[in-house]
């Protein structure tokens, strides 16, 4: 961020910033769901092209376009992560509300479910669900939502413990106020800033397992443009110097990444209350 | 002493006990996965071998995968076969599991071990100079450094660093643990030391920014604080303070952290043994997810849970006796 002296000040600059970002995410996602088919075709004729004017990022050993390709896959990885994030997202605030709520054994129940997810590494996991589903957009789906959880849910717990403790829940608990209407009126408003900023926090996970995960020719079937997918089929091509298949799909995706990585840092600054006087 | 070795022995107890009970759930919750699956592990074994079967044989593998028996007793006669150590057959090496993972193991081992290291004195060393730096230009280099390694994909950087050392400046071979047309046992240790380094690195530079950031947060709460404070106007040096203060303070934890790591390490191999077409475990695992061999699968995720819970428990120890404030273990 450039410094200007006769800028607004942070806090503007930060939410003109920050809806560049989305913008920018957002153009990219609309661009790739809109790029037809008929416009990735194979064409021998422009096989394993070096990057050009015509072709940004060159074109593979099929003479598809890798840039369009690319493109499209952002889009269908940025799908998959933001379904996933959002089941995930949902678990973690229903499981997060239910352990700072409910009785003793149940928030024992909820850590031990926690360590038990945390207890199998999250690539084997998501093979393993993947597995289990008969390979394919559903097993990637669920396998990735089933294993971003547990970090949000635990801070929801804590967040929810500590609404608990306030004077004014107490209050209303001795007005006689039901446990769903504490919850619906006290509790959830003050969840939903946190449940949107760990849904984008949790976002860049998800797009990164998902691309991992495709790469290992799990989930996504091989026609797909997912960016896994590109990336797998480079490396047979590898050794044959074409770099350009490797490298700049690559370098879209940690783009991409630190986008929207950016992007739930600068939203949770915003709807931070106490950052507003900044 | 006896005090410390009490608390370590409770806190082992505890620990064990809750890890046996989350290794019996992941090994029900793979179980109904794998039961759940569309493959058929009979099935596939008989189709991978291509050739007819003696009725005795199959009979046999019915048993191992108790076909014909309901659920809940199928998972205990398999358990009781797996607590025997036997984990059945691989359908795509054609050998026991038990046996591809205790000889596969020791390639993934070596890696992630190299990993580890490199990474925990890399990290650690960094957050340290990144702490002792804090808001100068060497710090918010390594900051952003960090930040942008988190978003990179482990087989992204696995592939642009074999394309640039191997394929270009030719440094490196280009994956396997050993070179192609060399016996296995003629290979010598440098060789395989020389095909380690590149996934090693790959697979540290993952895992490292964790460990540094962490180790800048810490050092610069220990900087920040009263003691530092005294210790300064006494005329203490800044890299004695470092030793005498920070060090102290930052060191375990930080290795409490890497030992935690276990998980995303063996995650993370998965990943970099495929880039680097590496004969270890995670190369193991997702040929077997991907060529239906569901003993090898099972076996593999075992055996990673108990990988994992055995760094867990690492962790937990080192942070239940070094920290005297944390006597109860709290979940």
């Amino acid at each position: 961020m450039k410094k200007h002296k006769t800028a607004p000040n942070r806090r503007t600059k930060l939410v003109i910033w920050t809806s560049i970002m989305a913008l920018a995410l957002i153009a990219v996602y609309i661009l790739g769901i809109f790029i037809p088919d008929t416009a990735v075709f194979s064409s021998f004729l422009n096989a394993k092209q070096p990057p050009s004017f015509k072709h940004l990022f060159g074109t593979d050993a099929l003479g598809r376009d890798i840039f369009l390709r690319t493109l499209k896959g952002m889009a269908v990885s940025m799908t998959v992560g933001i379904a996933a994030s959002l089941i995930s997202a949902v678990i973690a605030i229903i499981v997060g509300i239910a352990a700072a709520t409910g009785s003793k054994a149940a928030d024992a129940f909820v850590n031990w479910l926690i360590d038990l997810v945390m207890s199998v590494p999250h690539t084997i996991l998501i093979i393993l669900i993947s597995f289990a589903l008969g390979r394919g957009l559903k097993g990637l789906l669920i396998g990735i939502a089933a294993t971003h959880w547990c970090s949000l849910a635990r801070l929801i717990r804590g967040e929810v413990l500590q609404l608990r403790a306030q004077h004014y829940i107490a209050v209303s608990r001795r007005l006689g106020k039901s446990h769903g209407w504490i919850l619906t009126h006290h509790l959830l408003p003050h969840l939903i800033p946190q449940f949107f900023v760990g849904l984008v926090l949790m976002l860049p996970h998800a797009i990164l397992h998902e691309a991992s995960i495709s790469f290992l020719g799990f989930g996504l079937s091989p026609e797909q443009p997912a960016i896994g997918i590109i990336l797998s089929e480079s490396m047979r091509y590898l050794s044959a110097g074409m770099w350009w298949q490797a490298v700049l799909p690559g370098l879209v995706l940690v783009l991409m990444v630190l986008l929207v990585e950016q992007t739930g840092e600068h939203l949770q600054t915003i709807l931070n209350p106490y950052s507003v006087q900044q | 002493m006896s005090e410390l070795l009490k608390r370590s022995v409770r806190i082992f107890f505890t620990y064990g006990i809750r890890t046996l009970s989350l290794l019996f759930a992941v090994s029900v919750v793979s179980f109904v996965l794998i039961s759940a699956s569309p493959i058929n592990p009979v099935q596939q074994y008989l189709i991978g071998l291509g050739t007819a079967v003696s009725p005795q044989q199959r009979a046999e593998l019915e048993d191992y995968w108790g076909v014909n028996e309901p659920p809940v007793q199928r998972y205990f006669g398999w358990l009781s076969e797996v607590l025997h150590g036997n984990l059945g057959e691989s359908a795509l090496y054609r050998r026991p599991v038990a046996e591809i993972i205790s000889e596969r193991f020791w390639n993934s081992f070596a890696l992630m071990l190299c990993a580890w290291l490199l990474s925990g004195v890399m990290g650690f060393g960094l957050g340290c100079i990144m702490g002792m730096y804090q808001d100068r230009w060497a710090d918010k280099i390594l900051k952003k450094c960090c930040y942008i390694l988190s978003a990179v994909p482990t087989f992204w950087l696995g592939l642009v660093l074999l394309l640039v050392c191997s394929v270009w400046l030719k440094w490196f071979p280009i994956g396997f643990s050993a070179p192609i047309g060399v016996r296995s046992e003629d290979v010598t240790l440098g060789q395989r030391i020389y095909h380690l380094i590149l996934p090693a690195f790959t697979l540290s530079l993952m895992s490292f920014s964790n460990i540094a950031l962490h180790t800048r947060q810490k050092l610069s709460d220990v900087l920040s604080s009263e003691y530092v404070l005294f210790a300064r106007a006494r005329g203490e040096g800044k890299w004695t303070i470092l030793r005498r203060h920070g060090l102290r303070n930052i060191l375990f934890p930080a290795l409490t952290l890497q030992f935690a790591s276990f998980a995303e390490l063996f995650g993370g191999s998965v990943i970099a043994e495929n880039v680097f077409s590496y004969p270890g475990l995670g190369s193991a695992v997702s040929a077997a997810g991907l060529n239906g061999d569901v003993a090898l699968l099972l076996g593999i995720t075992l055996f990673s849970a108990v990988f994992v819970s055995f760094g867990n428990m690492a962790a937990n120890i080192l942070y239940g006796i070094i920290d005297p404030q944390i006597r109860e273990v709290e979940a």
